[in-house]
């Protein structure tokens, strides 16, 4: 049972690519790990290995959930199925 | 998967078990190295354990030093101790600190005797306690007498994917049997240190974590030209997927589980609160880190890595586990446990735990470690401040 893409958490609204990449309009299989349940979603971006992509439209402001945790907030608007890094999201530390 | 209830493993005076049966030769101090080395040159079967400091140290800093010293003597991997240092009273202070485990342990001091005198006096005693030890046989021992650090090194996407969680999962099973474990890796939590406060099993044992966390963050505002926002996340772990340091953190923190701390260790410091698991401010560097963790008295060392870390201590075996399956094609020979089917969705976390808990087990029992098979003897001193 391959997956393209793992979710830590149920409460992550972001998953991790596992493949090598995935491309625009890619349906992808997604595993969340902590209650070894299945979602799809559709990819809107090329996203490469270990990079996230975001599982729900989010606002400016919002905070990204990964491992269930608060790991920084969204600088740019970002529509569900979009890469997640550092040109839409930054650290709440600094 | 049913946990086995025991391993075989050395008793010792003390009441503790060693994974290994090791006869050390101690080196207080950096000059006492060569012959540390020439004695374990003599006498098959020893290990020394160079290192670089020892000399002019004081303070906490001294304090430090002597109780790395003591503890690695004590540890209970260790059968018997030969120390050899240049001068006669720190010698002493650590042949009794070690003493006090009821195992053998002997010093020799190097001024007024030379370095060849003190070899062949350091030779005899060790042949001694090589033989002696090489005696010992595994015993059953119960699984409790496991005390497990774990530290994690060249990390990338993989490990907080992956291999992190999957030693989380060995410490939710075997937390309940009753085992000793211990991270560690202060720097590597910021970001994540509110959430890691709230895993203190005490309001004290909380307040005492963020009295270390907040202690090192003081130091690196004070000591570095930025707010470490340039260097954490690294350009490698950015280019990796990581985005920000508490993604980071996060990754790094899977490795203790849904377990609770119970206390607060110094670096090197023994546990004295019982079973369960503790948090120990250390450096984020691998062989310091280890280091620490074996001199404070565990006996079985677990490490995720995702880049290939290949570090190893003389005294406590290290089990690298990945996720990264070019890590397992390309580097195998550091890999004691492969759980990259974990990306491919053939294994779970569970399975993956489970696999873990073999693979400790096998080297709880005997089997080498791909480290120790490749010579890997990492022993780092940590150093808080510079010397008189």
């Amino acid at each position: 049972m391959s997956t393209d893409i793992i979710i830590h958490d149920k409460k992550d609204n972001v998953g991790v690519v596992v493949i090598e990449k995935i491309t625009p309009k890619q349906d992808c299989k997604c595993w969340i790990m902590e209650n070894d349940s299945s979602v799809n979603i559709q990819s809107a971006d090329e996203i490469p290995l270990g990079h996230k992509i975001a599982m729900i439209d989010l606002k400016e402001g919002d905070t990204i959930l990964k491992y269930g945790h608060d790991i920084g907030k969204v600088v740019k608007a970002i529509k569900k199925g979009q890469h997640v890094h550092v040109h839409n999201v930054k650290t709440k530390k600094w | 998967m049913e946990i086995p209830k025991s391993f075989l493993g050395y008793k010792r005076e003390n009441g503790r078990a060693g994974t290994r049966n090791h006869v050390i030769i101690l080196p207080v101090d950096d000059i006492s190295n060569a012959c540390a080395e020439a004695v374990a040159n003599n006498i098959k079967g020893t290990i020394a354990l160079p290192h670089s400091y020892g000399r002019l140290q004081f303070g906490a800093d001294l304090e430090l030093h002597f109780r790395t010293m003591i503890g690695t003597g004590s540890n209970p991997n260790v059968a018997a101790v030969i120390v050899i240092g240049i001068e006669p009273k720190w010698t002493k202070r650590i042949v009794d600190g070690i003493a006090k485990t009821g195992k053998p342990v002997e010093g020799f001091h190097i001024e007024r005797t030379g370095d060849i005198g003190t070899v062949m006096k350091a030779s005899k005693k060790a042949q001694e306690f090589v033989m002696w030890a090489s005696e010992k046989q595994r015993e059953e021992c119960p699984i409790s007498d496991l005390w497990i650090s774990v530290k994690c090194g060249e990390s990338d996407t993989t490990s907080g994917l992956a291999s992190n969680p999957t030693v989380g999962n060995l410490m939710d099973k075997l937390e309940p049997l009753g085992v000793h474990l211990c991270f560690g890796e202060t720097s590597e939590l910021t970001g994540a240190e509110k959430v890691c406060a709230t895993r203190g099993a005490t309001k004290e044992a909380s307040d005492k974590f963020m009295k270390t966390w907040s202690a090192y963050n003081d130091f690196i505002l004070k000591e570095a030209t930025d707010d470490l926002s340039e260097s954490q996340p690294t350009a490698g772990n950015i280019a990796g997927g990581l985005t920000t340091i508490e993604e980071k953190a996060f990754g790094n923190f899977q490795k203790i589980g849904n377990c609770k701390f119970v206390d607060v260790l110094e670096p090197a410091e023994e546990p004295k609160k019982g079973k369960g698991l503790y948090f120990m401010d250390t450096s984020s560097a691998a062989a310091e880190c280890v280091t620490l963790q074996a001199a404070a008295g565990f006996n079985i060392h677990l490490f995720p890595t995702g880049q290939g870390n290949i570090v190893g201590n003389p005294i406590e075996p290290v089990i690298k586990l990945t996720a990264n399956p070019l890590t397992v094609k390309s580097m195998g020979e550091h890999i004691d446990c492969d759980v990259s089917k974990i990306l491919s969705r053939e294994m779970n976390l569970s399975e993956a735990g489970d696999e873990l808990i073999k693979t400790t087990l096998k080297v709880a029992n005997g089997r080498l470690t791909c480290a120790e098979a490749l010579g890997h003897r990492e022993f780092v001193m940590t150093k808080l401040y510079r010397s008189a």
